[in-house]
């Protein structure tokens, strides 16, 4: 009897330490194109609101509810009509839009629009945005802005009072506690709201295309997203990705994980072990020990999902449909469901039991 | 008891309903309210008068709460005798006040100390005075007791704090000049009415000759969500929204400028259209109807209350000095029969108004009884309360609250300034452009420079003395003569004021002050971002080192206390509908509530008039500033 216990013990140990992939998340993707009612097919973002569905598309802002599209263009007072990132003030309902020419709020229909010439935006191009209490930050190819709703006041931020080398700022992530943003070229900048003190991490071998320690630092310069959740910093490069918890870096790399591609658009973390990451080559979830990825085959172009024990041996999934495409641009999440941006469409993934 | 006394008293008794039956008969009777305690003593603008802006009936029907703005008070009447059971002091300059959803608390807004007092309605004490949004104008409590919405006219929001404890939760984006809310009769929606047009969405050929947009902004009480924004076009200052009992029907008082063609059409009734947007499910489609008619028109709408059998709309109307009674019936069925718009036929009110009757100066919040049979009218401007008997159509009495016995040279002032009865056949008054003694938030052609020629932004009234000359040409030089001559010749096209009622009106004005600052902090400090501001306001080179011409500095036109040296200046502004270049250098008064800018309202923002309207630096030097740099000039010109 003792044996056996002692046999199950280590059974279950090596199971935690080198078992088997656990069921790793299966969906079935219903896409969406300009075939039925998106307005492009070119999906830059996207965001979930309960019910309701948001695309940032080349041609206007999508929403999805009842079973039916409606776009949002310029005409309605967005601020251009190619749609980059969205953000949800869950408080109010309010929907921020960066756009190629502006900031645009969208509160039930009304659309209201800021830009570089009407407000104190820094600059038109915004590629980031989020919320934050009545802040709202943004990311824009001439630095961030913190944006206050409720006074109307605009704080810029720039290689001026920060310590940013580059001020091309391409994503934003901000809490109550920190505020992180990507910068291409620029690393990981990191805001403490309580001290107001800016702390910026660059890719220890700089701007060389190699990693000379595993796991020291960020993994590189140009940084193209960032999510912070649960205390942990997850960051996206186009040559690899990385998690941060305050004292150790880990990095992600097609070599030594289960990533399809180094280049990395969007990153979303769910929580502290598990995040999303958006690749050029497919869809990628990590939920701390596995990977998963969901894509069309680079070699068949067949619907594929493959999953990855942390023994690093890859087994297929059998599917009967994937992501609109592999260049994957976004990600949120609507209960179990996942939606999908990307270049070629909008997903929606449905769980399956 | 012997025959005689019997008969004595008998005859007493018929005396006694003899004298009441005649009051009660006469046209219109003063009962001058009996003050149970001392009156309070006024903080506002004109020293001892009640000025009653709006009235409450309890759920009980037994008391009348009455707002008073300038003695910072609400008054508590018996229904009854109209006798004031107590005088509560509250916050400065009140604007808007309403139950809980149990009646057990009174909550009122008090605009310029940004405060909500919390009246005990049993006790009639004030058990709380809360902190809130900027310029609060209008409560709201939802009917499940957790949450309150607030109307914040300056922050152009709504703010939903926690019910128990006044913790603000969010702020809605609401219109611009957010102020008036109304809770449907089953409690699951707020409506929200604003009193300055939206900014437009876009710019257009026409720059600054786009319509007015305003917007009622619905709210969902259980999510505190905004779900739905009612477009009213054309619109430019909305005021009360009232339900009726079954919720399917809602009524919206609000103005309609006709500000795109030339004021010259007056005589046409194009100046503005007084009406009401109805909406619900009676309606469907939202649709606007006009209360005026030929030659007699129903000036400001404000209050409205809907019969408790939905068989009549009553609109009290600040300018005209009258309540509008509409038939619901006969306007249903015009409605129905006739395809809209309606808004231009000024024959279609005869269809549906069934009475107009004469109230105080400047009657605003109205307050119908539970059975319907009487609505009270607060006179804003006379201190009185009418009190209306709505079988007969007619004012019964008028309760006189505090006023001073002899009306001030500034009062008279202040009532000429917001009556309509000047106007060719009392089409508008000053009030009607500068709401509640501000602005508008409309750009107007005014044909003396010519149809079609130097359109014009309106421009704030707050602390206007010593700024003369007055209009953008400076055209004016004094008070007197802008509202005098010239008002009379151009805007009222009809008998104007004799020169004491000029006198006190030019008094009224140069006494409007400036409303508290929201931008400024205390003892005259500065937050690291104005003071850079304040520095390259007063800057006197440029950041390449090189000097900027003296009247190229900002301080040089902008000087003083008031921001204007009063001359005239080219600041390369001039389009090509302007007759000259020269305009008068506007004073900085609250200049972050004015958008739009410049003389003909083409800035939108602050920062338009530097991004957009500068490419020359005759506007003051400013293409060497960085993005940062105006981003602080603008948050130090907040704080003017």
């Amino acid at each position: 009897m003792k044996r056996l216990v002692i046999s199950a013990l280590l059974m279950a140990v090596a199971t935690c330490a080198f078992g088997t992939p656990t069921a790793m998340p299966r969906y079935h993707f219903e896409n969406f194109t300009t075939a039925n009612g998106l307005p492009h097919n070119h999906v830059f973002t996207l965001l979930v609101d309960k019910e309701r569905v948001w695309a940032g598309t080349e041609n206007g802002l999508a929403v999805y509810e009842n079973h039916a599209w409606k776009t949002y263009g310029t005409a309605d007072g967005l601020a251009h009509r190619a749609v980059l990132s969205l953000a949800l003030d869950k408080r109010t309902g309010v929907v921020w839009a960066g756009t190629m020419g502006g900031l645009s709020r969208v509160s039930a229909g009304r659309i209201d629009s800021f830009t570089q010439l009407n407000s104190g935006l820094s600059n038109d191009v915004v590629y980031g945005v989020s919320v934050e209490g009545e802040n709202v930050w943004v990311a824009t190819a001439a630095g961030g802005c913190r944006f206050n709703t409720r006074t109307g006041q605009w704080t810029l931020y720039n290689e001026r009072n920060t310590p940013m080398a580059e001020i091309w700022t391409y994503g934003v992530s901000a809490t109550a506690g920190k505020v992180y943003y990507a910068v291409w070229g620029s690393g990981v900048l990191e805001y403490d709201q309580k001290t107001g003190r800016w702390d910026k991490y660059d890719d220890p071998d700089g701007e060389n295309e190699i990693v000379l320690f595993k796991d020291q630092g960020l993994i590189h310069e140009i940084v193209t997203s960032v999510s912070y959740v649960d205390g942990i910093l997850w960051a996206a490069t186009y040559f690899g990705d990385s998690r941060y918890d305050g004292r150790t870096w880990h990095n992600f790399l097609t070599k030594d994980s289960g990533l399809p591609s180094n280049f990395t658009n969007f990153i979303k973390g769910v929580d502290a072990n598990r995040a999303w990451f958006c690749t050029d080559r497919g869809l990628a979830y990590f939920d701390g020990v596995n990977w998963a990825v969901y894509r069309n085959s680079p070699l068949d172009g067949k619907p594929e999902m493959t999953e990855r024990g942390p023994d690093g041996k890859v087994t297929y999934v059998d599917v009967t449909s994937a992501p609109a495409h592999n260049y994957v641009l976004g990600i949120d999440f609507q209960g179990n469901d996942i939606w999908v941006a990307t270049a070629k469409g909008l997903s929606h993934g449905i769980h399956q039991p | 008891m012997s025959r005689s006394a019997q008969v004595g008293i008998s005859t007493a008794i018929a005396a006694l309903c003899a004298v009441l039956l005649m009051a009660i008969l006469s046209k219109s009777t003063v009962v001058r309210a009996a003050l149970s305690e001392p009156s309070v003593q006024s903080k506002g603008n004109v020293a001892g008068f009640a000025s009653p802006l709006e009235v409450l009936l309890s759920p009980d029907g037994g008391r009348l709460y009455v707002l008073c703005q300038e003695s910072d008070s609400v008054k508590v009447l018996n229904t009854r005798s109209f006798a004031v059971i107590k005088s509560i002091a509250v916050g400065h300059l009140p604007r808007g006040f309403s139950f809980s959803h149990t009646g057990d608390r009174l909550y009122v807004t008090n605009s310029w100390d940004d405060s909500l007092s919390v009246i005990d309605t049993h006790t009639l004490a004030v058990v709380a005075n809360w902190p809130v949004g900027a310029e609060p104008s209008s409560v709201v409590a939802d009917n499940s007791g957790k949450r309150l919405y607030v109307a914040n006219r300056i922050s152009n929001d709504i703010a939903v704090l926690n019910a128990e404890t006044g913790d603000e939760e969010a702020r809605l984006l609401a219109g611009r000049g957010s102020s008036y809310l109304t809770a449907n009769p089953d409690g699951s929606r707020i409506y929200a009415t604003h009193v300055y047009p939206n900014p437009p969405a876009r710019r257009s050929g026409l720059d600054n000759r786009m319509p007015p947009e305003s917007e009622i902004t619905v709210i969902d009480a259980a999510k505190a969500k905004v779900i739905e924004r009612i477009p009213l076009h054309r619109i430019a200052g909305v005021f009360h929204i009232a339900f009726s009992s079954d919720g399917r029907l809602g009524v919206a008082a609000q103005l309609h400028p006709k500000n795109l063609v030339p004021l010259a059409h007056v005589e046409h009734g194009w100046a503005f259209e007084d009406t009401l947007t109805l909406f619900g499910a009676d309606i469907g489609t939202p649709i606007e109807v006009p209360l005026d008619e030929m030659e007699r028109y129903a000036s400001r709408p404000f209050g409205v209350a809907i019969a408790p059998d939905k068989s009549r709309i009553y609109i009290s109307h600040g300018g005209s000095e009258i309540v509008t009674v509409v038939d619901v019936a006969k306007l249903m069925h015009f409605i129905h029969a006739h395809a809209g718009p309606f808004v231009q036929d000024l024959s279609a009110s005869a269809n549906f108004v069934i009475a107009r009757i004469p109230v105080g100066r400047n009657p605003y919040g109205v307050a119908l009884t539970r059975d319907g049979r009487r609505l009270f009218v607060a006179n804003r401007l006379d201190d009185t309360v009418s009190v209306i008997d709505t079988r007969l159509n007619r004012e019964v009495s008028k309760i006189k609250l505090d006023s001073p016995a002899k009306v001030s040279p500034l009062r008279h002032g202040e009532q000429t300034f917001y009556t309509s009865k000047y106007s060719f056949q009392g089409q508008f008054g000053c009030a009607n452009c500068h709401i509640d003694s501000t602005f508008d938030g409309v750009q107007w052609d005014l044909e003396p420079d010519g149809f079609g020629r130097d359109i014009v932004d309106n421009r704030l009234l707050e602390d206007i003395r010593d700024t003369e000359p007055y209009k953008w040409n400076g055209g004016n030089p004094d008070i007197p003569t802008e509202c005098g001559p010239r008002t009379e010749k151009y805007f009222w096209r009809s008998q104007t004021y004799d020169n004491l009622t000029l006198a006190d009106l030019s008094l009224y004005i140069r006494s409007i002050p400036q409303r508290p600052n929201r931008w400024r902090l205390a003892h005259r400090q500065f937050t690291d971002s104005q003071d850079r501001g304040r520095v390259i306001f007063s800057r006197t080179t440029d950041k390449f080192g090189t000097a900027i011409p003296e009247q190229n500095r900002c301080p040089y036109c902008h000087s003083g206390a008031k921001g204007t040296n009063q001359k005239s200046f080219d600041v390369g502004t001039r389009k090509a509908t302007d007759n000259g270049a020269l305009l008068d250098t506007p004073q900085l008064t609250n200049i972050a509530l004015t958008a739009p800018y410049l003389h003909d309202g083409s800035a939108r923002t602050l920062e338009e008039i530097w991004t957009v309207y500068n490419a020359a630096d005759k506007h003051g030097r400013t293409n060497d500033l960085s993005k940062d740099e105006l981003n602080d000039l603008i948050e130090y010109l907040r704080t003017r």
